[in-house]
């Protein structure tokens, strides 16, 4: 069952979607099996995630995932909230993912890494 | 009588597959096929009883490895109306097809030539042009899409030029399921002096063909599409043209004469075929278009077109639908494109996988039109000769309940 009760709820009333003001980081995505675009947009403070959102244009399972990846990685040190995992935020989802949904569970991951190694949005 | 629609099904052994519950509705044949079992068991036989590599083994199984495999060539140029034999060249599919004649015809283009795609052209119909384009400094243009989702022709007639050397265009697109004029692009192509290659992917399987009278240089298509065989595709080629075009790929059986410094190409149209060919992919492909045929690709397109039509029908009474591509029938290939308000075509897809209904959605390798359209992806129905009007109703059932389903 790929839709859990929390990718359901957090699609529809996600608690981190949005845009910052002033962010100090950000970066986007696209999934190329959907097309799928996600921003991340991050504030740093004394190395510590302080504060991110998501926005795009991108299905449940990447919103949910999205949404509960920032929700572990805000008010974390940096490298702790790049070094979490697909492994972790599929714990979160309280899912099932098949191997054909992994990306969209994975790209908030590898979008949020690339804002905060200060990558650049390819073009 | 080989008969279509529900008649038809019990040839087609994965139809009677359950998925998560539900009978299998298997509503992406423009994505892959199913096969019939003709198709299956010639594959099988061929393995059994006849494999050996082709044309070069003398003895009793490499002779008959060689007579399967050329008379698959003569039942497809049957099947499409070529003139000849050696205007059927064999590939791996649609893509390996146009990439052959993107690097034959882009080797002799000059900085400044041009190339005319359309904005709805299929990735593998843009990116081996881009690529062309790229490595010698030509340029490449594209008819825009209007309306419905037709090809803009007061666009085309502009972009036209003795610059232009190359128009590719599908002949039916796979999103949209537009079917494209291609008589008239052929003609205003070849009085602006351009090459003219048709993308066939979603045209071979579906509508009846003859393209000796149609008059494109070049029409390509897959087997898989088509009741056949994965890694078989075929590249049909007007002699006159083949026959100035300069092999890009070498290997054996492509050669007559081989020196340590130079060769002489082989006759067409094994000049275009290096390599030991999909010779079991090619016996499937033969079966395929012999089962098409037994059934008469004008009632192929005839059941195809009530069940497109009933789609449209169906699908547009829903609240929240909406559909893309042209609403008529009478010039639509067998697919309908459409989304669900608020809802993403990769959950709908797989929402409707819990009913065991198997459609596409995403962007259908044709991100440039999804851009037109202003849209990431959609879900995409799609029929072939298997297909019933049950399971289009179905399809309406299941579709209705997908708003807020999630």
């Amino acid at each position: 069952m790929a839709y859990s009760d929390l990718i359901r709820e957090r699609f529809r009333h996600p608690r981190y979607r949005g845009s910052l003001e002033r962010p100090d980081a950000a970066f986007e995505d696209v999934n190329p099996l959907c097309g799928d675009r996600i921003r991340i947009e991050c504030r740093v403070e004394d190395g510590r995630l302080a504060d991110a959102r998501h926005h795009g244009d991108s299905c449940a399972i990447c919103v949910a995932s999205a949404d509960v990846l920032l929700e572990r990685a805000i008010g974390e040190p940096v490298e702790l909230a790049s070094r979490l995992t697909t492994a972790d935020l599929l714990e979160r989802l309280e899912a099932d993912v098949r191997a054909s949904r992994l990306r969209c569970v994975s790209l908030p991951l590898t979008v949020l890494q690339s804002a905060l190694d200060g990558k650049e949005v390819a073009r | 009588m080989s008969q279509v629609g529900e008649g038809s099904r019990a040839d087609f052994p994965i139809l009677s597959r359950v998925v998560n519950g539900a009978p299998l509705i298997y509503l992406d044949s423009a994505a892959s096929s199913q096969k019939p079992r003709q198709v299956i068991e010639a594959v099988t036989s061929y393995y059994e009883r006849s494999h050996a590599n082709v044309h070069r083994s003398i003895h009793t199984l490499g002779e008959e490895a060689t007579e399967l495999y050329e008379g698959a060539r003569d039942a497809v140029r049957a099947f499409v109306g070529a003139r000849g034999r050696e205007e059927i060249i064999f590939t791996r599919g649609t893509t390996e097809a146009i990439n052959l004649v993107a690097q034959c015809v882009g080797r002799t283009l000059r900085p400044g030539d041009e190339i005319i795609v359309t904005e709805m052209e299929h990735h593998s119909n843009l990116i081996p042009w881009q690529m062309a384009c790229r490595d010698r400094g030509a340029v490449l243009k594209a008819v825009p899409v209007i309306g419905e989702g037709f090809l803009d022709m007061e666009a085309f007639a502009r972009l036209l030029s003795p610059c232009t050397r190359v128009v590719a265009a599908a002949h039916v697109s796979n999103v949209l399921g537009t079917i494209n004029p291609v008589v008239e692009i052929v003609r205003r192509s070849h009085e602006a002096g351009a090459l003219v290659l048709l993308d066939g992917a979603q045209g071979a399987p579906h509508l009846p063909l003859d393209l000796a009278a149609m008059g494109a240089d070049f029409y390509v298509f897959s087997g898989h599409k088509m009741l056949g065989p994965t890694g078989i595709g075929v590249l049909y080629g007007r002699r006159e043209i083949l026959e100035t075009l300069e092999p890009t790929w070498g290997g054996g059986e492509m050669i007559k004469e081989v020196w340590i410094d130079h060769a002489q190409w082989n006759d067409l149209p094994w000049r275009f075929e290096p390599g030991t060919p999909p010779i079991a992919g090619a016996v499937g492909l033969r079966a395929a278009v012999e089962y098409l045929g037994k059934l008469g690709m004008e009632r192929v397109a005839a059941h195809e077109r009530d069940l497109t039509a009933r789609c449209l029908d169906a699908l547009a009474r829903i609240d929240g639908v909406t559909i893309y591509g042209p609403r008529n029938p009478e010039i639509k290939g067998a697919v309908v494109a459409f989304n669900v308000e608020g809802l993403h075509p990769h959950d709908g897809a797989a929402l409707l996988d819990e009913h065991g209904i198997a459609v596409r959605a995403g962007h259908h390798c044709a991100q440039p039109l999804m851009k037109h359209f202003g849209i990431a992806g959609t879900l995409r129905a799609s029929f072939s000769v298997y297909n019933t009007p049950a399971e289009v109703e179905r399809l309406a059932e299941a579709v209705t309940g997908l708003r807020g389903a999630l």
